[in-house]
């Protein structure tokens, strides 16, 4: 359960399906940069629902192969550079989703069942591009299509939270989206901020928000593990880092470079 | 008008179309949306509820991420805002790509929740704050989400109307098409239609967007910018800072 950065990382194979959860849930952002250090190749991300800047730097850093969203954006700092690249460059390819359609199909995983009806989606270009979804005519009403979506099982759920307690259970607060990629995945790896002595289970008002280590399969603790985008409640973004990275990856020759910085000689050091 | 900036006559024109509603959701990355809306929740006298996606103080929801989603399914929502890299004359929007897909020669963040919110929220309220040709366009490249949808479609939901840097567009659900609404100061019907690539209604005569009043200004740049600023730092920096000068 408990092991070293590294040790977590190394447990995430080459070729996994990782779900990721946006920049304002809770980001493994060491870990990402551990992925990208160690050169893992052909990831297929999942948004949940969508994704910031470590879905723009694993893309970058040539880690992925697959990216199923509902975006990629660095928000206020722009368009994801190396996302557009590799889409410009056909270096990555894109099951494009809408946000509930993520959290459906991740729920059907949850469920364990095959698929998940939703509303909205008919008539768009989004359901041309997906074969893998089907429209069907709701079997308790007449001529009314509902779009199917297969529920989507990650291999792995990766995220960054405030706090476990010795036992593995790891508090996620009111980030339920957390809750639901690791209920569908089949291990869950956390980064923490710490680990506590306290049961976190023992404390009710902390129980609502715990999710328990039955779902878990590895911790490691990593203080500011979250930056540069920063954790709800514990600290903020280091928003100067992140516009470096939105001007540094708006070319090759600057993403490189900042992942020497960033990620090579961290690594290295 | 020369004093307000086209921001804030923004935000007073879309707060004007947010009264009497219960609740309004603003999404990502949408600073004039989200002052509109906690300008409206200010002069409802706190009735309206506002929910700002990314916001800690201005969020209700306590169920992950697909709270949102399941209460505008349920009919809990009456207003949202949409944007477009490209928007049609059928109000059809681009949030996707341009130049081919799935291998596009320009790339956006993706569809969010549009694909579904757009079908589900009674008073979607599309906003451009670049109009031109190359956005407002004849058709798009990708519908990421449509505007208009056929009849055996579940769609208590749709486009209401359109804001740009330049006027306001009416949207007629029956005939899946805008209509001009109102100029903004400094803009005419011929320079919108210079400006539009999609065709669209237009009256006789065409009203001027009303400029805010002093009590919505004192609003704006009082309560509702400290509350922006929490969301969208840069933008109520940009906007707010400067506006006394401007």
């Amino acid at each position: 359960m408990f092991c070293t950065l590294d040790e977590l990382v190394a447990r995430i194979p080459d070729g996994a399906s990782v779900a990721l959860p946006p920049d304002y849930s809770g980001c493994a952002m060491a870990a990402v940069r551990g992925l990208m250090a160690r050169r893992a190749r052909g990831l297929h991300l999942i948004g949940v629902p969508q994704m910031g800047f470590q879905g723009d730097m694993l893309i970058g850093a040539g880690c992925v192969d697959t990216v199923e969203t509902a975006a990629v954006t660095l928000g206020e700092f722009g368009l994801a550079p190396r996302f557009s690249a590799a889409v410009r460059g056909g270096d990555v390819r894109v099951l494009d989703a809408t946000c509930p359609a993520l959290h459906a199909a991740l729920q059907a995983a949850e469920k364990g069942i095959p698929f998940m009806p939703l509303r909205g989606i008919v008539g768009s270009d989004l359901l041309a591009a997906r074969p893998d979804w089907k429209v069907v005519d709701n079997p308790f009403g007449a001529d009314d299509p509902l779009v199917l979506l297969p529920a989507i099982q990650p291999d792995v759920a990766l995220f960054h939270a405030r706090v476990a307690d010795r036992e593995g259970n790891v508090w996620v607060g009111v980030r339920r989206e957390l809750m639901l990629a690791a209920h569908a995945a089949r291990d869950t790896f956390v980064t923490v901020e710490r680990i506590q002595d306290a049961r976190l289970l023992d404390d009710e008002a902390m129980a609502a928000g715990t999710l328990p280590a039955l779902y878990v399969s590895g911790i490691a603790e990593v203080p500011e593990g979250a930056w540069p985008v920063g954790l709800a409640g514990c600290y903020e973004a280091d928003r100067a880092a992140l516009r470096e990275y939105a001007e540094q990856a708006a070319t090759d020759e600057g993403f490189v470079e900042w992942m020497r910085h960033h990620v090579t000689e961290v690594a290295a050091a | 008008m020369s004093d307000v900036r086209v921001e804030e006559l923004l935000i007073a024109a879309i707060a004007a179309r947010l009264q009497g509603l219960r609740h309004v959701a603003v999404g990502a990355s949408s600073p004039i949306p989200g002052a509109a809306a906690l300008l409206a929740r200010a002069l409802s006298g706190g009735r309206l509820r506002v929910s700002i996606l990314g916001s800690r103080t201005h969020t209700c929801f306590t169920d992950g991420g697909r709270e949102l989603f399941d209460c505008a399914a349920q009919g809990r929502m009456d207003a949202f805002f949409l944007g477009g890299a490209q928007i049609d004359g059928h109000a059809n929007i681009n949030l996707t790509a341009i130049g081919g897909y799935p291998r596009s020669r320009v790339r956006f963040p993706g569809a969010f929740g549009s694909s579904y919110l757009y079908f589900l929220v009674p008073n979607v309220f599309l906003f451009t704050l670049a109009h031109t040709p190359r956005v407002l366009v004849p058709k798009v490249d990708f519908i990421t989400s449509p505007g208009v949808s056929a009849p055996n479609v579940y769609r208590p939901g749709g486009p209401r109307a359109l804001f740009t840097n330049r006027c306001v567009f009416a949207f007629d659900r029956e005939l899946g098409r805008f209509a001009l609404d109102s100029v903004h100061p400094g803009e005419s019907a011929a320079s919108v239609r210079e400006n539009t690539g999609f065709a669209y209604r237009e009256p006789d005569t065409v009203p001027v967007t009303p400029t805010p009043g002093a009590r919505e200004l004192a609003l704006v740049r009082g309560p509702v910018a400290d509350a922006v600023a929490e969301v969208y730092p840069d933008f109520a920096a940009r906007v707010f800072s400067s506006a006394d000068a401007a």
